[in-house]
């Protein structure tokens, strides 16, 4: 198929693989991106929030031609009950500002962008190919790669893994291993289509403002997971996920998780009359620092969900993602202007340039948060938010009950509900892990 | 609550979906077996898209056709060899038009 030999090969167009292709071109290197799906987004799914401080560090003006949907003036956390939910919202018209830090985004349509930024920075991007396999030489030297078109081996001074998530390359190669259910949460989503008014007087937003609602609680029925709701310009993405390591115990099925999401009385007026035109299921890297595997070797790195580079906390991804790609790109262009060769001692520069970056400053800070919300998946996700929900219809609801029995009440619950050691011991152990 | 509610239909859900389907090339094979392991039982309620079912004879099977690629199975069934899955070839499988 392909004869020549590149500087470097990024398989993938998402995020990450986009950021590393772009970035890589720019530099002048000699760049084959390989992408399996129809066009460059076809096979990519996320929530999606664009943040707009790592696209602009990559393409600076961005803002005058990226398919953007609305930018983000209002956020809510909705801790959920069976039927109500408490909110902690934020609107804030500072960020209707002319430079607008956060945008809701459609993949499909973004990634076509990116696609087209990296082919005008000079890159060869080929879509319909999927690469069966990494090609080593005899010292396990990543050398190249072979694809289902063909045509023998194409070869490269470097091979970019931007492969996403559950990429079958660099595990079947064991350059990783694939992913602990414990480490992956399975999110589904629909997309819902409203008039663009409808969706402005629902959200109280107008022009091309947005809202976003994250919610957690009784929703994910004790599993370690979240809801979303997100306002696109004619659409609201929908969704809610969970644990692959919870869904495989059993219990309920992901779209009916998603169903009873969609009729929880706080969520069925934002969509009501809806039509729904798209449902898709993504794997999302929930397993933090511990779970990040080796970032590069002799002719490889790895970048964004393929290193489960993600902040779960935070639902932060695709910035990772684009960010770990950028500095991958930034280190390779670095060794191949020393005219080095791209040994695993060399590329170690991707690692250490990362580790100075927020993407592993954010991630060590949350460390231990995975493994406390997993196991403590019960409390976090259901018998908390179910007490505080009790705790509000008790304190706004006036029905001659003296107030201070009310408090003792609300006492009680939670004690009865999870012990006072309990309490303090999770409260501890949540700051501990937040520190 | 729940239990009077009707089940819910997948099918009508990937209805909305784009796929160009590799006819005669199934991305996921499922490892034949007499009783399904734990691990394919799990995938009879855990993939999105419902692609696992029982036959008659109480053993899973696949059909991929409205598989959503989200690898959920391969994390469950794979590293226990009761599934094997592949990319669609290049182009084929679901394509999403939002993402």
């Amino acid at each position: 198929m392909i004869d020549e030999k590149f500087d470097a090969i990024v398989v993938g167009a998402g995020m990450a693989g986009n950021a590393a292709a772009y970035t890589l071109a720019k530099r002048g290197l000699k760049v084959l991106q390989l992408e399996r799906g129809e066009y460059s987004g076809s096979k990519n799914v996320q929530g999606a929030i664009l943040y707009a401080d790592m696209l602009e560090k990559i393409v600076p003006d961005f803002r005058e031609d990226a398919p953007l949907e609305r930018h983000l003036i209002e956020q809510r956390f909705w801790m959920m009950g069976d039927t109500s939910h408490v909110g902690l919202h934020y609107r804030s018209d500072e960020f209707n500002e002319e430079k607008p830090n956060r945008y809701t985004i459609i993949r499909a349509q973004f990634d076509k962008w990116f696609s087209s930024k990296v082919r005008e920075a000079g890159a060869l991007v080929v879509c319909e190919t999927t690469v069966t396999e990494l090609v080593q030489d005899a010292y396990g030297k990543v050398i190249g790669v072979k694809t289902d078109r063909g045509g023998g081996q194409i070869h490269a001074d470097v091979v970019v893994l931007a492969e996403g998530v559950s990429g079958l390359l660099g595990t079947r190669a064991g350059l990783r291993k694939i992913p602990k259910p414990t480490d992956v949460a399975l999110a589904v989503k629909e997309m819902h289509f409203l008039p663009q008014e409808v969706i402005e007087e629902r959200f109280n937003i107008k022009g091309n403002e947005g809202a976003v609602i994250e919610a957690a609680g009784t929703i994910s029925k004790g599993m370690t997971g979240m809801g979303f709701i997100y306002t696109n310009r004619e659409c609201i993405s929908l969704g809610i996920g969970c644990l692959v390591s919870d869904f495989q115990k059993g219990g309920e099925s992901p779209y009916t998780l998603l169903e009873k999401f969609k009729k929880h009385p706080s969520v069925a007026p934002l969509i009501e009359g809806s039509e729904v035109k798209e449902y898709a299921a993504h794997l999302i890297p929930e397993g933090g620092y511990k779970a990040i595997p080796q970032l590069f070797g002799d002719g490889w790195v790895v970048v964004g969900d393929a290193a489960q580079l993600n902040n779960a906390i935070h639902r932060e991804g695709s910035n990772l993602a684009m960010t770990s790609g950028r500095i991958a790109a930034e280190a390779i262009f670095q060794v191949k202007s020393r005219k080095d060769p791209m040994t695993a001692a060399n590329l170690s520069l991707y690692k250490k340039m990362l580790e100075e970056s927020f993407v592993m400053k954010d991630l060590k800070k949350y460390k231990d948060m995975p493994q406390l919300l997993h196991v403590q998946s019960q409390n976090f996700f259901l018998t908390y938010p179910q007490l505080v929900n009790k705790a509000m219809q008790n304190f706004v609801r006036v029905d001659g009950t003296p107030k201070k029995e009310k408090e003792k009440l609300t006492m009680k619950s939670f004690t009865s509900a999870r012990s006072w050691a309990g309490l303090f011991g999770d409260a501890f152990k949540l700051a501990r892990a937040w520190r | 609550m729940a239990s009077t509610e009707p089940a819910v239909r997948v099918e009508d859900k990937l209805f909305q979906n784009r796929y160009l389907v590799d006819a005669g090339r199934a991305h996921i094979k499922v490892r034949s077996h007499t009783e399904p392991t734990p691990a394919l039982k799990a995938l009879l309620t855990a993939c999105p898209a419902r692609c696992y079912e029982l036959n008659d004879k109480g053993q899973v099977e696949i059909t991929a056709d409205g598989c959503v690629e989200c690898g959920t199975c391969r994390i469950i069934g794979e590293p226990s060899g009761d599934i094997e899955w592949n990319y669609p070839r290049g182009g084929y499988g679901v394509l999403f038009k939002f993402g």
